[in-house]
């Protein structure tokens, strides 16, 4: 199988939806002649024109609310944000309404629009360029959110989310845009609100997504090497969240640890925790473990920020603290 | 008898026809309001019949109407079911939105009116993209984005009119400007006076002023405005100054404003000085005007009678409309 890094795979995504339907049109700043901050969308004003790759001046909420407009008129916007950080400036337009306006019309306007935003802190952006409001927005309903970690769940969810007649944010976790992976030539989707188990396990169950299946996995290596056998659920969905398929993990596994990029407070790990409370708590040998970034602005010093992140020790630490793995 | 406004041909008689059909609904949700049978924040258009009517008589059909919380006049100069709006404020499930809107987001889809909206300034972006969809799709259709005068001390404010002027699209701004943002007379709390439409120089989008308590110059000015949008001209922009006679929401006691100055917009009321318009220019005979006023009374009592007799909606339904 061929192997492209993540960036590529977006914009195979992108690319293909402007080539297949004409309602598909891009916004952004910087997204033409720029070629994109994190150059997703480099190329496209030439290859598309003007009408379909639209640089917009620094009004993240006017542009995203013209995007929400559009979607409501029948197009199909993708709006990029340069970083999560700045969904915040457009926050009362994407929660009041892209996600209210189908709910408070009765079902008569949708929106569907694929919101798009590098996230996540570890290139020493400081606090306001690092934060991961994806978690902020998994709690509103009438949108949904995605985080692919990989190429192929990169391009399978993009497909999906363009597909999609609601308004999906896809979080594209900054530092794995250079990430190689495998990508089919052959035309796949993957659904929205589905997880993926991608490392079979009797012994615990680790569960993560986007930037955080990078310690996920390099912890689950080392605990294969003691002889512990993990299973590794990357959630892709933020919202809907897959907790099915976390339950019936547990059932097997017996032990958990949930593990999030973001701050550990709130989040989406605090609501699989609650959950998991809940529905699983008879099958667990112990208490769900919890791992996050630490609760505190995101700092601009290299060694700061290390400390702050999620790393494969905090992971380690939850396993050993929980189940004395 | 649907208040249509929508069908092209509204004549002198449909204006004044409107504007009664929304004084008198808006009679009947403050007394219902009264009554404890509408519920929530209810913001009346009383005072400012002309301008909503006068403007939205001068749209096609396929043209967008985005309103903001002060919505049932729009609502009603577009054509909306005069029962399913009263209904929708009863909460009810024959409701424009099955109930789960309310009186701040009225809705019908079918009709181009796209909300009622209840964040102030919200309104403007959606709007901009309702008209960005029209250029793109290349047809003749605009869009009309009527907001008060509170809304632009929001930063969307600028922003919409920056991105909508460059990249010229249909939309005709069309500020109501009362004066007042809930108690704050426009006076307190903008810097530069009372006057917007200079302003939009900077933008370099035309804009006008009218006198919002004349239908038939409200009517004109958008006439003149949504040629030039159709022409291709871009961005144009509206003011037309009127007036609340009552409070910015049933909650309102007007501690705000003298009594005086509500008196002389008063005497300026569309309402009621329209018919002897109407018949000094031989328009219209009192006998017109007494018919139509016997009609929309019906009208009304009606919709106050099918919003009282619908069903609440269904607890089932809470889970329905959140995803498509």
């Amino acid at each position: 199988m061929p192997e492209i890094v993540l960036r590529e795979a977006l914009k195979r995504g992108l690319e293909e939806a402007l080539e297949t339907d004409p309602r598909v049109f891009i916004m952004g700043e910087d997204i033409g002649e720029y070629g994109g901050a994190y150059a997703v969308t480099d190329g496209f004003l030439k290859k598309f024109g003007e009408k379909r790759i639209k640089d917009t001046p620094i009004s993240e909420q006017a542009f995203l609310g013209a995007g929400i407009g559009a979607a409501a008129a029948g197009l199909r916007p993708i709006v990029e944000f340069m970083s999560m950080s700045f969904t915040l400036v457009a926050f009362d337009q994407i929660v009041n309404m892209a996600a209210n306006l189908r709910y408070m019309s009765g079902g008569q306007i949708s929106v569907p629009m694929v919101i798009r935003a590098p996230t996540g802190a570890g290139v020493q952006l400081g606090a306001t360029h690092s934060q991961s409001f994806e978690t902020w927005l998994a709690e509103v309903p009438g949108i949904k959110v995605v985080c692919p970690s990989t190429p192929y769940d990169a391009l399978g969810l993009m497909r999906s989310a363009i597909k999609d007649d609601n308004p999906v944010l896809v979080a594209e976790p900054a530092l794995l845009y250079g990430v190689k992976g495998e990508v089919p030539d052959e035309y796949y989707e993957i659904e929205i609100g589905k997880s993926d188990v991608t490392r079979e396990g009797s012994d615990i169950t680790l569960v993560s997504y986007g930037y955080g299946m990078r310690p996920v996995n390099d912890a689950a290596d080392t605990l294969e090497s003691r002889g512990v056998s993990v299973e590794v659920i990357d959630l892709r969905s933020l919202s809907p969240i897959d907790m099915d398929a976390i339950v019936a993990s547990v059932q097997k596994t017996n032990r958990v640890v949930v593990v999030d990029n973001a701050r550990r407070r709130g989040g989406v790990m605090a609501e699989v925790t609650a959950d998991l409370q809940q529905s699983a708590s008879e099958w667990l040998d112990g208490p769900v473990m919890r791992v996050g970034s630490v609760d505190v602005p995101w700092p601009y010093n290299r060694g700061l920020e290390r400390e702050v992140l999620t790393d494969t020790d905090d992971v380690l630490a939850a396993v050993a603290e929980g189940y004395g793995l | 008898m649907d208040g249509n406004g929508v069908d092209g041909v509204t004549d002198n008689l449909d204006l004044y026809r409107q504007m009664y059909l929304i004084r008198e609904f808006e009679l009947a949700c403050g007394e219902n309001y009264s009554k404890g049978l509408i519920r929530g924040f209810l913001h009346l258009y009383i005072g400012q019949e002309a301008t909503g009517v006068g403007a939205i008589s001068a749209l096609q059909d396929d043209d967008y109407v985005v309103s903001h919380y002060r919505d049932h006049g729009h609502a009603l100069a577009r054509g909306l079911d005069v029962n399913r709006s009263m209904a929708e404020l009863f909460g009810r499930a024959t409701g424009t939105s099955k109930g789960k809107g309310g009186s701040m987001h009225l809705f019908d889809a079918a009709k181009g009116f796209m909300g009622g909206h209840a964040i102030v300034a919200g309104q403007l972006p959606l709007a901009a993209g309702l008209a960005l969809a029209q250029q793109y799709n290349d047809t003749d259709a605009l869009t009309i984005c009527f907001f008060g005068d509170g809304s632009t001390n929001q930063g969307l404010y600028h922003e919409t009119m920056n991105l909508a002027a460059i990249w010229k699209l249909p939309i005709l701004f069309f500020l109501e400007n009362n004066m007042y943002g809930m108690g704050s007379s426009i006076e307190r709390v903008r810097a530069g006076g009372i006057d917007f439409y200079p302003g939009m120089a900077t933008y370099g989008i035309p804009a006008a002023e009218v006198d919002g308590m004349d239908v038939l110059a409200v009517k004109e000015a958008t006439e003149l405005a949504v040629a030039r949008i159709r022409n291709g001209e871009g961005p144009q922009f509206i003011e037309a100054k009127t007036f609340r006679f009552v409070g910015h929401s049933l909650a309102d006691g007007q501690k705000y404003r003298g009594q005086e100055e509500v008196k002389e917009w008063e005497d300026r009321d569309p309402v009621a000085m329209f018919p002897a318009k109407l018949i000094e220019m031989g328009l219209a005979t009192a006998d017109q005007i007494a018919e139509i006023k016997a009609e929309v009374g019906e009208a009304v009592a009606t919709a106050v009678k099918f919003a009282e007799d619908s069903p609440e909606p269904d607890l089932s339904e809470i889970h329905d409309d959140v995803l498509a």
